[in-house]
């Protein structure tokens, strides 16, 4: 029904439309709003000359301001990456173990190691850091290779047991299980199993076993060299798990844990980084370093290679990997 | 006029409003000066709160993320503080309509008191309406010129210290005051401003009724709050009409019928008169006798209206209840010798007893209505609420988050530790010292990431995030079994005020 009509009160016509009863006044728009809505149109035309805008078949229209949200973050990430600088140096330029002291510079350590760790470490270790069957907890007070930030800074830039680095710690247990009859190894696990409770490592059939075999790098007393990568057996904490079957495979199998070396890949200044934050989730342990091997030299501003350091890629390039092929070690 | 749609879109037409004095006005004034004063001096004032804190009494400090009131002081998480003010913002406007109608938009509005203000310094270059009617209509001379180039340049100094004086809020107003000054200030600050200055420019010299009008959303709201027990400003048309110049005016008859009839000429379509509810359509209606009613037709109530409309009309949704034309009309039945209040606050239920003679009810028999006194009392409550809330609220916080990537961690002696995010708020102007403890039925023990006791110091003003450890030796039941509830709590070392939080263990038990 559409009949236009004069109402009553205001004289004005209405629009003919009528719901239920309810008609619409015809008022006229008011002509500023009129040029509004032109102005929004201009600006829409003017807003796509100047930025990304119309769909093309692969992609879009640029805009002559050439502005993306890509380069936008490429921008971002080398601004914090400047602001980031002066903490990368100052990691360079103390002594590992002194980070600690700069509340500032841990402060970075901890948080830039959290987002290494993450990235990095995170696919062995888990992202809580606590580890797996296999691949140590960090969580702990356990320390295959030395506990102090020092130890750990070293086995992060070397690595374990990888024929990359000529650094890297090595040490190998024998897989027993070519020296050692089944009943024997089933002996010695049961050994095993009991000395955290207090056996003594050396007495009984097991005893010379583990003594003849295994004492030389788990020591007599069976807690392990750090040095040599041994494990403490007195401990709670088991890598390969503790149940009989589980130390009966270890022992003849003979594991060979690897982890690679990422001094190179990541720079001296976040392998710091990673030892703080490492260093701080709960095991570490303090002192200065166990060994004079595991200390980098400082390293002088000079020495810094262009880009080591970074928690990315080159910033200023959005399409690049963070990690290129060339970059990640040799075979 | 509004008249059979020759074109579609409405030029606006200028409104001249006439200067008016009365008791309204100067309530009007008076609110300008405090609600202004208020705005542009309220940064200004200091605060001492130590040497670790803004000394600013009125700050959005939206970096370090704090809301400073004089001596209260709001952390993002007690933002129920705000909420519960803007509920208690919200149900005062619902109070006020109720009983007062657009009083908000008649005496409050920023869009109100800017536009009274700009209307102000019109009529102070340009002169009052007549003279400013005939400016606008004379061709653009040297004289018209300079008027306007004067009018807009106060404007524009005005827009600018309102633009300048909303930045201020946010940061330390003397710091930023030289910024400005020196040309130093952040892009924010500047772009603040200029947005500001070109609202109220636009908006106080140019826009003015058109926003109330056409762009806000407070005329359909409050209209739809308004009963016919709200006091507005209404003509008492049984009173007034039929109206009719001179002052022994003649009979009026037929000219009565015609002049109600059309309720005077409306004014670029802008004003359709709404019916009064219960009462006839517009404001004709059958006229009791021919004898004059005191509206003598003078206009002044017209000519003083900053939306341009006629109150004779009945209520309508451009009327802001400004209350300027019951001063002008005051003014006009003091001359005439009439009792005041022709324009006037009413309530539309009182129409009826004034119709037949009879006195209508007090106003207080109005306000203290059951859907006001309802109004009032959650707004009260509510305020009272926050008020109670704001000084039990504690200086120290805690806040445990239990770390559970792993749910627990087996130590090389067999003892079982798990870890917990613990965020500690110091409230005080300066820093403190924090001893941790844990409380619970079981063997356990608590220490601190990267401290040796178990005393942590929080910075002034701040939140700290500590990773505290609770272990249970081997072979204690925590260790071995499910969970264990504990607390963990804070004691102040100064004050020994103390905070604690609920949390549990994981032994062994739970994977
Ligand atoms: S209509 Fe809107 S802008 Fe106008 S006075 Fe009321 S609240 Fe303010
Ligand atoms: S009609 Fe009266 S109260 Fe309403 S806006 Fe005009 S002058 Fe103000």
């Amino acid at each position: 029904m559409s009949e236009k009509r004069i109402d009553d009160v205001t004289g004005t016509e209405t629009t003919g439309h009528n719901w239920d009863g309810i008609e619409e006044l015809n008022n006229p728009l008011p002509r500023w709003w009129l040029w509004t809505f032109y102005a929004t149109v201009l600006f829409a035309v003017i807003y796509t000359i100047f930025f990304p805008a119309w769909p093309l078949v692969s992609g879009a229209t640029q805009g002559v301001l050439g502005w993306s949200t890509r380069g936008e973050v490429a921008r971002d990430i080398a601004q914090i990456d400047e602001g980031q600088q002066q903490y990368r140096e100052g990691l360079l330029s103390v002594d590992v173990h002194m980070i600690r002291d700069n509340e500032e510079l841990q402060n970075y350590a901890v948080q830039a190691g959290a987002a290494l760790f993450r990235n990095n470490c995170s696919q062995c270790h888990g992202s809580g850091a606590a580890g797996a069957i296999g691949y140590p907890n960090l969580l702990d007070d356990d320390w295959l290779w030395g506990g102090r930030i020092e130890d750990i800074a070293h086995t992060i830039r070397h690595g374990i047991r990888n024929e990359e680095d000529p650094d890297a710690r090595f040490s190998q247990m024998p897989a027993f299980g070519e020296m050692l009859t089944e009943g024997e190894i089933a002996g010695l696990a049961r050994h095993v199993q009991s000395l955290p409770d207090g056996a003594d490592p050396l007495s009984g059939p097991a005893g010379q076993l583990f003594a003849d075999n295994c004492a030389t790098c788990h020591g007599d007393d069976a807690q392990g060299d750090p040095e040599i990568g041994a494990p403490d057996l007195t401990d709670a904490i088991w890598l390969y798990g503790s149940d009989l079957a589980s130390l009966e495979d270890t022992i003849s199998r003979g594991p060979y844990g690897v982890m690679p070396p990422w001094g190179e890949r990541l720079g001296e200044a976040n392998v710091r980084a990673l030892a703080a934050y490492v260093h701080q989730l709960g095991g570490g342990e303090a002192g200065e370093p166990r060994s004079e091997t595991n200390v980098e030299e400082q390293i002088g501003e000079g020495d810094v290679p262009e880009g080591a350091g970074r928690t990315g890629g080159d910033p200023s390039d959005p399409d690049e990997v963070p990690f290129p092929e060339e970059a990640s070690g040799t075979d | 006029m509004a008249t059979n749609s020759d074109s579609l879109y409405a030029a606006r037409a200028p409104i001249f409003p006439k200067r008016v004095s009365g008791p309204f006005r100067r309530l009007k004034w008076q609110i300008m000066a405090v609600t202004l004063g208020i705005y542009y001096f309220v940064p200004w004032i200091r605060w001492d709160r130590g040497p670790d804190l803004p000394d600013q009494a009125v700050l959005v400090d939206m970096a370090g993320r704090r809301f400073y009131f004089f001596w209260i002081e709001i952390w993002p998480h007690e933002f129920y503080f705000v909420a519960g003010l803007l509920v208690m913002a919200g149900l005062g406007l619902f109070l006020f309509t109720a009983a007062l109608g657009r009083v908000w938009c008649g005496y409050t509005c920023p869009q109100t008191v800017w536009t009274d203000l700009f209307i102000l310094v019109e009529r102070w270059v340009e002169g009052d309406r007549n003279a400013r009617m005939r400016l606008d209509k004379a061709p653009w001379s040297a004289r018209k010129w300079r008027l306007r180039l004067t009018k807009w340049t106060i404007w524009l100094l005005i827009s600018v210290a309102t633009g300048g004086a909303w930045v201020f809020y946010f940061t330390d107003a003397p710091t930023l005051a030289r910024d400005l000054v020196t040309l130093n200030a952040h892009p924010a600050a500047w772009s603040a401003i200029a947005l500001l200055t070109a609202t109220t420019f636009t908006f106080g010299g140019f826009m003015r009724e058109q926003i109330c009008i056409y762009a806000c959303p407070w005329p359909r709201i409050q209209g739809a709050m308004m009963d016919e027990d709200t006091l507005t400003v209404a003509y008492r048309e049984w009173r007034g009409e039929p109206r009719g110049k001179g002052l022994r005016r003649r009979a009026v008859t037929e000219a009565a019928e015609t002049t109600t009839r059309a309720a005077g000429p409306q004014i670029g379509g802008r004003s359709p008169a709404i019916p009064m509810p219960g009462m006839p359509t517009g404001v004709g209606g059958p006229i009791p006798d021919n004898a004059p009613g005191d509206c003598i037709d003078c206009n002044a109530c017209v000519n003083v209206c900053p939306m341009g409309i006629d109150i004779r009309d009945g209520q309508q949704m451009a009327c802001i209840t400004c209350a300027l034309c019951i001063d002008a009309c005051d003014e006009v039945m003091g001359k005439i010798g009439r009792p005041r209040g022709l324009i006037d606050y009413i309530a539309l239920a009182d129409a009826p007893a004034e119709r037949e003679g009879r006195a209508p009810r007090s106003v207080w028999r109005h306000v203290l209505r059951p859907r006001n006194i309802v109004y009032f009392a959650l707004w009260g409550g509510i305020g009272l609420a926050l008020v109670f809330a704001l000084f039990i609220r504690p200086d120290i916080e805690l806040t445990v988050a239990p770390v559970r990537n792993p749910t627990f961690v087996t130590l090389s002696d067999g003892a079982v530790r798990n870890a917990y995010d613990v965020r500690l708020r110091n409230k005080h102007g300066e820093p403190r010292d924090f001893t941790l403890g844990v409380t619970t039925s079981s063997d356990l023990s608590l220490s601190v990431e990267g401290v040796a006791g178990t005393s942590v110091e929080v910075p002034a003003d701040a939140q700290a995030l500590t990773r505290v450890y609770v272990t249970a030796p081997a072979g204690a039941e925590a260790a071995g079994g499910d969970t264990t509830d504990l607390r963990i709590w804070i004691m102040d070392d100064i004050s020994g005020e103390r905070a604690s939080a609920p949390t549990t263990f994981n032994g062994r038990g739970t994977r």
